[in-house]
C-alpha cells in the first residue's frame, strides 16, 4: 500500500491546486518548527546577545560554549547513564509482561480474561495524582539491601523507578499487544497444540515472533514515554544527582540567575535521544500510534 | 453494569473452573507444568500492575476521608467527608475554575488540535510528494519531553520582552503572555478564562495537533483507495467526498480520538505544570499536585480529596471505553 | 494533630525587647529581635530559651572525632552559592570525612520538601522559624542539641530560639541571612537629585518624580508569589506592627479586619506605579529593569545584588521601607535566616553532627561569604571587616531592630502561605478592585487551614 502511494505520487502532475497545497503545508509546518528553530539557533549565542537582539536577530557570534557549559554544569553524561539504567529495563520488561499477558488473554479463553484487560487498560488511562502519594509511602516503607539502594529503601532508588514504569506502561501495551495477537490465526495454537508444544514455547517461539512489528513499534513508543516522564522521577528519587536526564533543566534553572540560552543548550541535549529514536524508526513510530489507534 | 456484559457472554451458564474448553481458540484444558506457567504468566504482571497502580489508587480513596498528614500511620484519624465539604465550600473558586479550565481545554481540543489535525491527515493522504517530511515536522513537537517544549515555549515564543510572540504581536511593547491573569472570556467577577490560561492552550495545541494528525493519518490509509476514486467519479465535490464517504470510515479513529481527547483534557498536566508559572491558572491535575506534594502538601487528606475528585471525572468515561471496547472485539 | 496546635499569645518575655541594645554586642541585640520570633511558634509554652540547652549533652559527638561519608543536601543550583557552600565544605577540619553534596535545583526541593524529608541526606538545608517546627514536630528531624554548647559563643540567643523546636530541642543551626528593603541605584538618585524617603508619604512623591522623569518607580516580579508576600510583610508591620504580624499569621487575626484592609488599600495606592503585570515576571527580570535604570525601586531582599554586574555592586544600595505608622516606626527588619538540620536517622550522625557544628562557625561561614558576598553571617566571629558596604549595611540594620521577622512564608503554615497567602496575593495585584472577595476568601481558608 505505502508502495503504490509513493508510485502514485511520483505519477501525479502538478496541477495549481497541488500548489496551493503544498504552499499551506509548507506555511504551517515552518509554523510549526519557528520555536524550535529559534531555541536551537539561540543555544549556538551567548545569552547577552540574545537579550540585546531577541531570539530572531541576525548573530554577531557562534559559539560552542553553551555546550560546553551545559554538558558540564547539568553533568549531562551522568543524566544519560540514569536514564539508561532506568528506561532500558524498564522498556524490557513492559514489554516481557505486557506480551505475556496480551497472549494468555488473547490466545485462550478464561473466565477472566476479559477483565483483566479491562483492568490493565484502564489502570493506563487514571491519572498519575491518584497514585503517587500512596505510592511513595509504600515505597518509602519497602527496605531494600544496601548493594541495591543507596537510600535502603525502594524509594530513592532506580528500582522503584523501574517497577512503577512497568506497572503504569503496561496497561497500554497489554491493550495494543492483545489487539495485535487477537488477529493472528488460531489455527496456530491448535498446530502447536498437536504438536505438544507447551505454553511457553506458543508464546515465546510462535507468538513472540509473530508480534515482532508491534513489539518494535510499541519499543519505540514507550521509549519517548518512559524517557519524557519526570512526574515519577521528581517524587519517587529525592538524589538529584540520580535523577533522569528531563529533570536536569530545572538543575540549571538557578535560583538566582536563569541563562536561556545554556537551557537552550541542555534542551537540545535532551531532545537528542527521542529525536533520534523517531527518525531512525518513525515507521515503527506510527506504527505503533496507529496500533494503540485502531482496533484490530 | 456495562462492565461485567462482555464476561457473561465469554463463559455464560458455564461452571467457573477455567478449564472449561471453550468454542473459539484454545482453551484452558492446561495442565500440570503448563498450568503453572499460564498462571504465572498472567499472575506476576498482574501483580505488580494491581499492587503499583490499583491499590494506591484505591488508598487514595481511603485517605481522602482521613486528616493525615502523610508522616506517621498511628496519626489517621477518619473525618468522614469533611475534605470533601471543605472543597465545596471553602475552597471552591479553586475547584470550580480548575473544572472550567478543564472544560475550557476539552473543548478547545476538539476544535483546534482535532479539526486541524484531520485536516493535515487528509491533506497528507492526498499522495503528496514529501508527504513523510511534512508529516515529521508536525510530528517532531510530540516526541520532545514537556522540559524541553516548556522551556521553548516559556522562552523563545512567550518571553515578556524579546519572544517570538512579542516581536509578532506585541507591536513594539512587551506582552506578558503567561502572566495576564485577566479574563479573557469572563462567566462573572470569578469564574473565567484567563488570558494566560489561552497563551497555554496554543503551545498545547502545537504539541497535540501532531498526535491527532498521526491517529487519523494511520485510519485513512486504511481505507480502500478506490472509495475515493468512486466518489471522484460519482460527481462528490471534495467537501461532499469527505464527508459522506471518508467520514463515516473513520468512525473507530473518531472514538479512539475522542477518548484521547477527553482523558487527556481531564488529567492534563505537563505543560501546564510547566508554563503556569505563577501556579494561579488551575487544572484539576495541578491543584491536585499542588495541595498533595507542594510544599504546602501537609494534608494528604485533602490532597486525596481533590484526586478522588479527578479520579472519579476519568473513570466512568475510561469504564465506558474500555468495555466497549473489548465487548465489541470480543463478540 | 496535636503537635501542630497553633501556639498561644507569646509571653512578654518572648515578644518584648529585653535585652538592652546599649548593654550587648550587635548581634545579641539582633538575637533579642529574633526570640520575638519564636514567640509565635513556641506551641508548648515553655518558655524555650531557658530549657533549650537542658537535654544536650554538652558536645558529646562533637568530641568523638567522625569519619566516613556524610551526605549534604544543597538546593544551591547557582555557580556562586554552590563555589560557597563548596568552600565551606572544603573548610571542615576534619580530613577524616568526605561530604558528599547532593543537588537539586531550588524549586524542585522546595515543592518536594515533605517527601524529600521522609528519604532525605544526612544534612539538610532549610529556613529558621515555623517551617522547621513544622517537620520537627512532625519528628522528620534529628535533634542537633548537642552541637549547640560548641557555638553558643558565637551565636547569640535568638539565633538559639530560633534554631528551637517546640520540644526545647534545637534541631537546626543558623548558616547566613539577608534582609528585605528597598534597593536602588545610587547614581540614578544623584543624577536625579532624588533623597532617600524617611516615610511613606515621602516616597510616594518621590514615586511621582519618577514617573514625571520616565522612569518606573517599582519594579515587581512576582513569579513564585514570594515577591507580593515580601511587599505586604513590609507595608503590614509599617502599618500594624509586629505583633500583628505574628497574630495574622497565626490565624488569631482576621483577614478582613479593618487593619488588613488598610494594608491593602495602602498597597493599591503603589501599584499604580508599579511595573504592569507582575504575575508572569521573574524577579530576575524585575531587577534587570532596576540595574539597566528603567525602573527606579525594588522592595527585595539583599540578594538582588546577585543581579548587577560586579563592578556596578558599589551604586546599589537600600534603605528600610519607610515609616507609615509613627506608632510603630521602622522598627520591624524582615531578616529571614537560612540554615541547616539533620536527617531524623542519618547514616553517619557523628560526621552528620560535626559538620552541621562546623557550619555554626565563623570559619564555615567566612568560606561561604567569600563566595558569596550577598549574604550576613550568624556568628558573632564571622570577619565583618571584609563584608562590602550592603553587607556592613544589613548587619547594622538587623542588629539595630527591634523585631526580626523571618517572612511570610516562613512565619506561617506552608500550607496556607502557597496554597493561599501566594495565589490569592498575586489576584490582588492582578485586580486590586477584587479585594474584598479575596481577603474574604483568605479568611475562610485561613481558618480551615490553621485551625483558628
Amino acid at each position: 500500500m505505502t508502495a503504490a502511494n509513493v508510485v502514485g505520487a511520483k505519477g501525479k502532475k502538478l496541477t495549481p491546486q497541488r500548489v496551493l497545497l503544498h504552499l499551506f503545508l509548507i506555511t504551517f509546518a515552518i509554523l510549526w518548527l519557528v520555536p524550535l528553530i529559534g531555541a536551537f539557533f539561540s543555544s549556538f549565542r551567548p545569552f547577552s546577545e540574545t537579550v540585546r537582539d531577541g531570539y530572531f536577530s541576525i548573530p554577531d557570534s557562534f559559539t560552542l560554549e553553551n555546550y560546553r557549559n551545559a554538558w558540564d554544569q547539568g553533568d549531562i553524561p551522568g543524566r544519560y547513564w540514569n536514564t539508561a539504567l532506568i528506561l532500558v529495563p524498564a522498556l524490557a520488561l513492559t514489554l516481557f509482561f505486557s506480551s505475556m499477558v496480551a497472549f494468555a488473554a488473547s490466545r485462550f479463553s478464561w473466565k477472566f480474561n476479559v477483565s483483566f484487560l479491562v483492568l490493565f487498560t484502564a489502570g493506563n488511562l487514571l491519572p498519575q495524582q491518584i497514585i503517587i502519594q500512596p505510592l511513595f509511602q509504600m515505597y518509602n516503607r519497602i527496605p531494600l539491601p544496601e548493594f541495591l539502594s543507596n537510600s535502603g529503601k525502594l524509594n530513592g532508588s532506580v528500582w522503584g523507578l523501574i517497577l512503577i514504569h512497568v506497572a503504569f506502561q503496561s496497561g497500554f501495551c497489554t491493550f495494543v499487544l492483545s489487539n495485535y495477537m487477537k488477529l493472528l490465526p488460531k489455527e496456530l495454537n491448535e498446530a502447536a497444540v498437536v504438536d505438544g508444544a507447551s505454553v511457553w514455547v506458543q508464546y515465546s517461539k510462535i507468538i513472540m515472533p509473530l508480534t515482532r512489528p508491534a513489539l518494535a513499534a510499541l519499543a519505540t513508543l514507550e521509549f519517548t514515554w518512559i524517557y519524557n516522564d519526570f512526574f515519577w522521577a521528581v517524587v519517587l528519587e529525592q538524589q538529584g544527582a540520580d535523577r533522569p536526564i528531563t529533570s536536569s533543566l530545572a538543575n540549571l534553572g538557578g535560583e538566582f540567575f536563569t541563562d536561556d540560552n545554556l537551557i537552550a543548550a541542555a534542551s537540545v541535549y535532551v531532545a537528542i535521544p527521542t529525536l533520534a529514536v523517531y527518525f531512525a524508526l518513525q515507521k515503527h513510530f506510527i506504527a505503533g500510534l496507529t496500533l494503540g489507534a485502531s482496533k484490530g | 453494569m456495562t462492565a461485567t456484559a462482555p464476561l457473561d457472554t465469554t463463559d455464560s451458564g458455564v461452571d467457573n473452573t477455567p478449564k472449561k474448553q471453550r468454542k473459539r481458540r484454545s482453551a484452558m484444558a492446561l495442565s500440570g507444568r503448563d498450568r503453572t506457567v499460564f498462571v504465572l504468566m498472567i499472575a506476576i504482571p498482574t501483580f505488580l500492575h494491581v499492587m503499583l497502580v490499583w491499590v494506591p489508587a484505591l488508598a487514595s480513596i481511603f485517605f481522602s476521608f482521613t486528616d493525615w498528614k502523610g508522616i506517621r500511620l498511628s496519626d489517621i484519624n477518619f473525618v468522614g467527608f469533611l475534605n470533601y465539604e471543605q472543597i465545596f465550600t471553602v475552597f471552591e473558586k479553586d475547584f470550580w475554575q480548575a473544572v472550567i479550565n478543564n472544560l475550557a481545554l476539552l473543548i478547545f481540543l476538539f476544535l483546534g488540535p482535532t479539526l486541524f489535525g484531520m485536516l493535515l491527515a487528509y491533506l497528507l493522504d492526498k499522495n503528496l510528494k514529501g508527504s513523510r517530511i511534512y508529516q515529521s515536522m508536525f510530528y517532531t513537537p510530540v516526541v520532545l519531553s514537556l522540559a524541553v517544549v516548556g522551556f521553548i515555549w516559556q522562552s523563545v515564543v512567550y518571553s515578556t520582552e524579546n519572544g517570538l510572540a512579542t516581536s509578532l504581536f506585541g507591536s513594539g511593547d512587551p506582552v506578558n503572555w503567561l502572566g495576564n491573569q485577566g479574563f479573557m472570556i469572563a462567566f462573572s467577577e470569578n469564574y473565567g478564562i484567563s488570558k494566560n490560561f489561552v497563551a497555554i492552550l496554543v503551545a498545547i495545541a502545537w504539541r497535540h495537533t501532531g498526535y491527532i494528525m498521526v491517529l487519523y493519518l494511520a485510519g485513512m490509509k486504511s481505507v480502500d483507495q478506490s472509495l475515493r476514486e468512486s466518489a471522484a467519479i460519482d460527481g462528490c465535490n471534495e467537501w461532499q467526498a469527505f464527508r459522506h464517504v471518508l467520514f463515516p470510515t473513520l468512525k473507530p479513529i473518531n472514538v479512539v480520538v475522542a477518548v484521547i481527547t477527553v482523558i487527556e483534557a481531564l488529567r492534563a498536566f505537563d505543560i501546564i505544570y510547566v508554563l503556569n508559572t505563577p501556579r494561579r491558572t488551575q487544572v484539576l491535575s495541578i491543584l491536585t499536585t499542588n495541595n498533595l506534594l507542594g510544599e504546602g502538601g501537609g494534608n494528604v487528606g485533602r490532597g486525596s480529596a481533590y484526586a478522588v475528585l479527578l479520579f472519579l471525572l476519568c473513570i466512568g468515561f475510561v469504564i465506558w471505553y474500555v468495555t466497549n471496547h473489548y465487548r465489541e472485539s470480543e463478540i | 494533630m496535636d503537635e501542630l496546635q497553633l501556639p498561644k499569645s507569646p509571653s512578654p518575655s518572648q515578644v518584648g525587647f529585653s535585652v538592652g541594645r546599649r548593654s550587648v554586642l550587635k548581634t545579641t541585640a539582633l538575637a533579642a529581635g529574633v526570640v520575638a520570633i519564636p514567640g509565635l511558634l513556641a506551641a508548648c509554652g515553655s518558655d524555650s530559651a531557658t530549657d533549650a540547652g537542658a537535654g544536650s549533652d554538652a558536645g558529646g559527638a562533637a568530641a568523638e572525632p567522625a569519619t566516613g561519608e556524610v551526605t549534604l543536601g544543597s538546593n544551591y543550583s547557582n555557580e556562586v552559592p554552590q563555589a560557597g557552600l563548596q568552600a565551606a565544605v572544603d573548610a571542615l577540619p576534619n580530613e577524616d570525612v568526605t561530604v558528599k553534596i547532593n543537588e537539586v535545583d531550588h524549586n524542585t526541593f522546595q515543592e518536594n520538601i515533605s517527601t524529600y524529608l521522609q528519604n532525605p541526606d544526612d544534612v539538610i538545608p532549610w529556613f529558621a522559624g515555623y517551617r522547621m517546627r513544622f517537620f520537627a514536630a512532625q519528628d522528620l528531624l534529628g535533634d542537633v542539641s548537642s552541637v549547640w554548647p560548641a557555638l553558643d559563643g558565637e551565636l547569640g540567643d535568638g539565633f538559639k530560639t530560633a534554631s528551637t523546636g517546640d520540644d526545647g530541642k534545637q534541631y537546626f543551626v543558623p548558616w547566613n541571612y539577608y534582609a528585605w528593603g528597598v534597593h536602588y541605584r545610587k547614581s540614578v538618585f544623584a543624577d536625579n537629585g532624588w533623597e532617600v524617603p524617611t516615610t511613606f508619604d515621602e516616597m510616594k512623591t518621590l514615586a511621582g518624580e519618577m514617573e514625571a522623569a520616565g522612569i518606573t518607580p517599582f519594579a515587581l516580579g512576582n513569579d513564585g508569589f514570594w515577591p507580593a508576600m515580601g511587599t505586604f510583610d513590609q507595608l503590614n508591620f509599617r502599618i500594624n506592627g509586629y505583633q500583628f504580624h505574628v497574630d495574622l499569621m497565626a490565624g488569631k487575626e482576621s483577614w478582613e479586619d479593618d487593619k488588613v484592609k488598610e494594608v491593602f488599600s495602602t498597597w493599591a495606592e503603589l501599584l499604580p506605579m508599579t511595573m504592569a503585570d507582575p504575575n508572569g515576571r521573574t524577579w530576575e527580570e524585575a531587577a534587570a529593569a532596576l540595574v539597566s535604570g528603567e525602573a527606579g525601586m525594588m522592595v527585595i531582599g539583599t540578594f538582588v545584588g546577585q543581579q548587577f554586574p560586579a563592578e556596578e555592586l558599589d551604586d546599589v544600595d537600600f534603605f528600610p521601607f519607610p515609616e507609615i505608622n509613627a506608632e510603630h516606626g521602622i522598627d520591624v527588619v524582615e531578616a529571614p535566616i537560612d540554615g541547616w538540620m539533620m536527617a531524623k536517622s542519618p547514616k553517619n550522625e557523628a560526621a552528620a553532627l560535626e559538620l552541621i557544628g562546623f557550619f555554626g562557625t565563623a570559619a564555615a561561614q567566612d568560606a561561604y561569604l567569600a563566595e558569596d558576598p550577598s549574604a550576613v553571617a550568624p556568628s558573632s566571629k564571622a570577619n565583618s571587616a571584609a563584608y562590602n558596604e550592603l553587607q556592613a549595611k544589613t548587619f547594622k540594620m538587623v542588629s539595630e531592630a527591634k523585631f526580626v521577622t523571618q517572612f511570610l512564608d516562613r512565619d506561617t503554615s506552608p500550607e496556607f502561605a502557597s496554597n493561599v497567602a501566594g495565589p490569592r496575593l498575586a489576584d490582588f495585584i492582578a485586580d486590586p478592585t477584587k479585594v474584598d472577595s479575596i481577603l474574604s476568601d483568605m479568611q475562610e481558608q485561613a481558618a480551615v487551614i490553621l485551625g483558628g
